[in-house]
């Protein structure tokens, strides 16, 4: 088939754009610190340098936190040529230079939120099915309540059964206000809240949608037909389009994220459910191939239970 | 720019197929790839480790034996491997002799849990000649009764709920109503809930425990990671399931969390859900699945879903055509209405072997193939069977016709050349050299797009 030009190259753009807390990051990453770290350092103790088993002990904790072949390949590389250049001399450092180096390459990322000083600011969501898009714009709607925004939610999944309800019940729990209509068009949902929100001149107005697979491509364009009309209204929205990535995914989060960025022009990832045993390493993998920064990561169920991202944490909870 | 292991390891037997003999480094050089690939599939790294050596024993075990094609040996080989730890399965649904079956959906939150309660219910009352009924035990996460109510409407499958009430509570009723009014299955959708959550896990235990489960499904998300093995492995600690359902598999995800959990658990995958709708519900198959996670297509399942749709009688007339290379425009917009009706050309043509692993970074654009169709549709009878004819005035009125250019009209007519020498080779059944000349033409031809 593909004689007749069907088939289109896609390029990889990238996204560039930019509040502290740390209890709770620590906390929530409490058995990934365990985990990861402690299988690790066991086995530094046991090695007097840094030979092909060791490399190998080191690769396998790498994979199991889902960092992925690449990543793996490239972070073990840059370990051996650090020993054998002598920047490394004791095995027992090897964490410490692991971390260092990843911290490094995540220290670029502008990890802040990037509202309008004026006017409404614009967060849309998306994500694929049960990445946890509802709840975590529940959290972001109560995150920016805290910090005296008043929140707009648009309940622009008009798919899937009941999701609207779901979006209402929390917005009553955190204390924002939804706007829903009969339509099924979820562009005519976001439509009506960027009215509102600008005739009730809201500080921040988030979109919801429906969850879907970036491999949907009509989907997908419906995504992009959501961002068009909210641009129309608002000049400059959405001011950020965050995907929310399941922490427990793995490969397949740099497809994801490729997409998405591809449609939508993502301006940050949201690690959602790094709570369980997951260790979200799949970023680094992410981070490969295209690179949007993270800019929250969930660490829970409860209201409270999203913080904003902080590399130096996330790195000392891999690997402490 | 998007680049699978998968990629390298289709080129990797390519290379190979060249090769004459399974010798001790190909099979080493081999493995390392199909050991990357599994890795990327998501399978666990402790398994990909424990899988590479035991088909290493096997492919030396084989090496000098045979003169067959070595890349065929090989991936014959990881693939019946792969399909023997995967499966068998049966995927009958247990019913109960006497008294509703029970059977219980668990698993991490976002898995598809509600969704696969309606898939499944769905799927039992058309294969089984039942009537189900579904308890909305998710008490957990806001309005997932009524999202479970409105797939019920949406399915004509009652549901069993009580807001308020506890999970268990639910349960009950539902097994109670179940057996006052002769229904069942019962499918029980349980709330979404962490394997270290010790008390949302005590819930589950305690459902187990008084409303007794004929069998437990964990309900496992396709794209999930390394991680897959310990959620499986605790819930299969605590509640003991006795399948797995995986989910969202009609995405890209290869699913290597199959094999995985597989392997840990010893459970098996028997059921998959590969859509929205509600009817995207299948039994599981090890073969194909084992072909998704190496990457190297399914052909299998294309062949099933071709059979399905295409007419024999019409796919020996196009055969015939083919190996006589006198296949037209018309026939090619026939086929292209017949691929229509198979489903979205990418999951097509993500079935075929080494063409899967060349979409790595293609884009399929469905409205071009509309485009074509628009254009063929504008020719006369004539200008079908013999394009050679379509002059500059012929090419307007096309154009015209089809609301297109006739710049396009032109490319569409040269790109048929094109794939018509590629077809005259597929009526040779020279499959070899088809996969030798598609990567220049595929690549090349990949850039062009329609202008508009």
């Amino acid at each position: 088939m593909s004689p007749f030009g069907i088939f289109r190259k896609k390029g990889a753009k990238k996204a560039k754009r930019g509040d502290k807390s740390s209890d709770k990051l620590r906390s929530g990453l409490k058995k990934t610190r365990q985990k990861v770290g402690g299988g690790l350092r066991g086995v530094l103790f046991s090695h007097r340098k840094l030979d092909q088993e060791l490399i190998e002990k080191i690769e396998e904790q790498l994979y199991i936190a889902d960092v992925g072949p690449r990543s793996v390949t490239r972070f073990c590389g840059e370990l051996q040529e650090a020993y054998r250049t002598g920047a490394i001399k004791d095995p027992i450092r090897v964490i410490e230079f692991l971390k260092e180096f990843i911290r490094k390459e995540l220290d670029q990322w502008d990890t802040g939120l990037r509202l309008p000083r004026e006017g409404v600011g614009v967060i849309m969501v998306a994500g694929v099915n049960g990445s946890g898009k509802t709840t975590t714009i529940a959290k972001l709607a109560k995150w920016l309540l805290d910090r005296d925004k008043s929140v707009l939610l648009a309940a622009s999944d008009t798919f899937r059964a009941a999701a609207v309800q779901q979006l209402e019940i929390w917005a009553r729990r955190v204390g924002a206000d939804v706007v829903k209509n009969e339509s099924a068009d979820p562009a005519a949902v976001a439509f009506d809240a960027a009215d509102k929100a600008l005739a009730r001149s809201y500080d921040v107005l988030i979109i919801d949608t429906a969850g879907r697979l970036h491999t949907r491509k009509n989907l997908m364009m419906e995504l992009h037909k959501i961002r068009r009309v909210v641009a129309s209204k608002i000049p400059g929205a959405p001011h950020e389009t965050l995907m929310v990535l399941d922490a427990t995914t793995g490969q397949n989060a740099i497809s994801q994220a490729i997409q998405f960025n591809d449609s939508i022009e993502l301006s940050g990832i949201v690690l959602a459910k790094l709570d369980g045993t997951a260790k979200g390493g799949a970023i680094l993998a992410v981070k490969e191939q295209v690179d949007v920064p993270v800019k929250f990561i969930g660490v829970g169920e409860g209201a409270d239970d999203l913080i904003p991202f902080e590399p130096e944490e996330f790195v000392r909870a891999m690997f402490d | 720019m998007f680049e699978t292991v998968s990629n390298s390891l289709g080129s990797f037997f390519g290379k190979l197929r060249r090769k004459p003999k399974l010798t001790a480094q190909n099979i080493q050089d081999g493995l390392k790839e199909v050991r990357l690939a599994l890795l990327e599939a998501d399978v666990h790294y402790k398994v990909v480790k424990a899988f590479i050596r035991a088909v290493q024993e096997k492919a030396l075990g084989e090496e000098v034996i045979r003169g067959v094609n070595p890349a065929q040996q090989i991936v014959k080989i990881v693939h019946d491997e792969i399909e023997a730890l995967i499966g068998p399965v049966d995927t009958t649904a247990p019913m109960a002799g006497d008294g509703p079956t029970v059977l219980m959906l668990c698993g991490l939150q976002g898995s598809g849990k509600t969704t696969t309660c309606a898939k499944m219910a769905r799927y039992l009352s058309e294969n089984y000649k039942c009537r189900p009924l579904m308890a909305a035990a998710d008490v957990q996460r806001p309005a997932a009764i009524d999202q479970l109510e409105t797939l019920g409407r949406q399915i004509g499958v009652p549901v069993v709920s009580d807001r308020g009430a506890s999970a268990l509570k639910v349960a009950m009723q539902a097994r109670l109503k179940a057996a006052k009014e002769g229904l069942g299955p019962v499918l029980l959708d349980t709330a979404g809930r962490l394997h270290i959550d010790d008390d949302m896990m005590k819930e589950l235990r305690q459902i187990k425990n008084r409303v007794k489960p004929h069998q437990i499904y964990l309900v496992a998300d396709a794209m999930t990671g390394q991680d897959a093995v310990t959620s499986a492995l605790e819930f299969n600690r605590q509640i003991e399931f006795d399948g797995v359902i995986l989910t969202k598999l009609d995405g890209d995800a290869r699913g290597g969390a199959a094999l995985s959990i597989k392997a840990v658990t010893g459970k098996p995958i028997k059921f998959v859900g590969l859509g929205e709708k509600l009817d995207r519900f299948e039994p599981f198959h090890p073969d194909r699945m084992a072909d998704r996670i190496l990457g190297m297509g399914d052909i299998v399942g294309l062949v099933e879903k071709a059979e399905q749709v295409i007419e024999e009688e019409d796919a020996r007339r196009m055969e015939e055509k083919l190996r006589r290379a006198s296949f037209d425009l018309e026939d090619f917009r026939k086929q292209i209405l017949m691929l229509r009706r198979m489903g979205p050309l990418r999951d097509i043509l993500g079935h075929l072997p080494f063409i899967g692993a060349r979409l790595g970074d293609m884009e399929f654009d469905e409205t071009q193939i509309g485009r074509i169709e628009a254009i063929i549709s504008s020719m006369t009878s004539q200008e079908r069977a013999r394009p050679q004819i379509i002059n500059a005035g012929r090419r307007q009125r096309i154009a015209d016709g089809s609301g297109t250019d006739p710049v396009v009209v032109n490319q569409l007519l040269k790109q048929f050349k094109q794939m018509k020498k590629i077809m005259r080779k597929l009526g040779r059944g020279d499959m070899q050299s088809i996969a030798d000349a598609m990567p220049p033409g595929f690549e090349q031809m990949s850039g062009q797009k329609f202008p508009g």
